[in-house]
This record gives structure tokens, sequence and C-alpha cells, in this order.
């Protein structure tokens, strides 16, 4: 009676879990990501093209698309449609800047029936505000490593 | 052959994004932090540009570029200001996307109400 025997039903159950669990969905997540992602980068590139037609420097070019993605990002989240894309999406709704704004756009609509302040307010920036965050301090690094090594 | 490019480099993210969601169990708001710190110290090195410059908004439009504007910002500064450069230029560059987050989910704040789920 080791601790092999105690180990091994949990070994054998998982086995069986994992059997009878649907195949793999990793593949699957990965290429709605790979095509959602891909549209949404799409849609700002032909943004992107439109604005360099007339003649938008780059910078302010970029600006711009970012600027409308999360317009119209934080309309499709107010109106619901956000969550039901994310859904089918995954990642593919979370890492372009379209997710940025869902994850402020979302708890700003979810909270503000507790109070504009403390709760529309305050929870406004739950998951953007680690991002600004450590986005912050990450570019001060590279700013002061850059001013002794440029 | 700008969208092909755009297509593949923004959708080839996603998956690096999704596959660390399925493998590794982190949640979404830590997978837009690293995004955007990566995105951010590859754009300090220079690297993140080249990216750009090969897929346009396939690398602008996911979040490193978000953080690879921070970098860019930030070093701009840096050559026009000297050192308090450092601490202006990243907030400086994320201003506008920041700004529009906030005026847009603010907006529509007003006007929606949670949906029943």
């Amino acid at each position: 009676m080791g601790k092999r025997d105690i180990l091994k039903p949990k070994d054998e159950y998982e086995k069986m879990v994992k059997a009878a669990s649907p195949k793999s969905p990793l593949f699957k997540n990965c290429l709605r990501a790979f095509v959602s992602g891909g549209i949404i980068c799409c849609i700002g590139q032909f943004l992107m093209n439109v604005f360099s037609t007339f003649g938008v420097v780059t910078e302010s070019r970029n600006m711009l698309v970012s600027i409308i993605l999360i317009g119209v990002a934080s309309l499709l989240t107010g109106l619901g449609f956000y969550s039901k894309i994310g859904k089918f999406c995954g990642a593919g709704s979370i890492v372009p800047i379209t997710g940025f704004s869902n994850s402020v756009t979302a708890p700003a609509v979810e909270f503000k029936k507790e109070g504009f302040v403390l709760g529309l307010g305050a929870k406004i920036f739950t998951v953007a505000g680690p991002v600004i965050l450590y986005g912050t301090l990450s570019s001060i690094l590279v700013g002061i490593i850059y001013y002794f090594v440029r | 052959m700008d969208y092909i490019k755009a297509f593949a480099v923004g959708g080839g993210i996603c998956i690096l994004g999704q596959l660390l969601i399925d493998l590794t169990k982190l949640t979404s708001a830590r997978i837009l932090v690293l995004f955007v710190v990566c995105g951010c110290l590859l754009g300090g090195l220079g690297w993140y540009d080249k990216l750009v410059d090969f897929a346009g908004a396939g690398a602008t439009v996911p979040l490193p570029g978000f953080g690879n504007a921070l970098a860019k910002g930030v070093k701009s500064e840096v050559d026009m200001k000297g050192f308090s450069g450092a601490f202006t230029g990243g907030l400086k560059s994320a201003s506008a996307g920041i700004t529009a987050a906030i005026v847009f989910a603010f907006l529509t704040a007003l006007i929606f109400n949670p949906k029943e789920k």
C-alpha cells in the first residue's frame, strides 16, 4: 500500500475524463482566433489605406485607426454583441485593440447602477488599469535605458 | 498583398494569445498586460517596428502594437527632451487610445444598460 496505489485511481479517472471529453478544442480555438483576429486587422488595414489615400501622415493615421476601432468595439459592447462575438472568437477578440476597448466599456456599463463615481468611475479601469500601469512602467524602463545607451 | 500580411501576422498574434489562454489558463486581463509589456520591450529594442513595416495594421492593431507605440513615444521624447522624456513619452503616445477608450466607454455606459444574460 504505497502512495502509488492511492494515486492510481485518480490517474485512471483523468484518463477517462480525457477520453470522454470532446476532442481537444485547441486547434479549433486557434483557428477561430486566427481568422477573427486577422479580419479585425484587415479592417484596420483598410482604414489605414483609406487614410493614406487622403494623405494623413503615418503617426496620426495609426491613432485614427485605433480610435475608430475602439469606438466601434465600445458600441458593440454596449449593444451586447461583443460578448457574443467573444465567445466564438476567443483571443481573436481579446488581443486586438478592440479587446482593450471592450475591457473598458464592459465594466463601465455593468457598474453604472452602483453610481457614477464609485461604480462606473472606480470600476471602469478594472482590466485596463493594470494594462496602463504596467505599460507605463515598462515604457519608463525603456526610456531610461534608451537615455543611457542611445 | 498588404491585407494578406495584416491578416497573417495579426491572426498569428491572436493564435499566440489563444495558446496562452488554453495551455496556461492565464486570464484575459493578464494576457492583455503581458502583450502590452512585451510589445513595449520589443519596441524599445526596435524589433517591433520591423514587424510593423512588414505587416502594417497586422502589427499595430493587436495590443503589442499599443505597447510598441508607448516605446516609440518614449524614445522620441527622450530624443527631444532628454531624461524627463522617459517620464512623459509613454502616456503621451498612448493618450489617444486611452482617451478614446474612456470617452466611448462613458458614452456607451450612458446610453446602454447591462444585458440580461
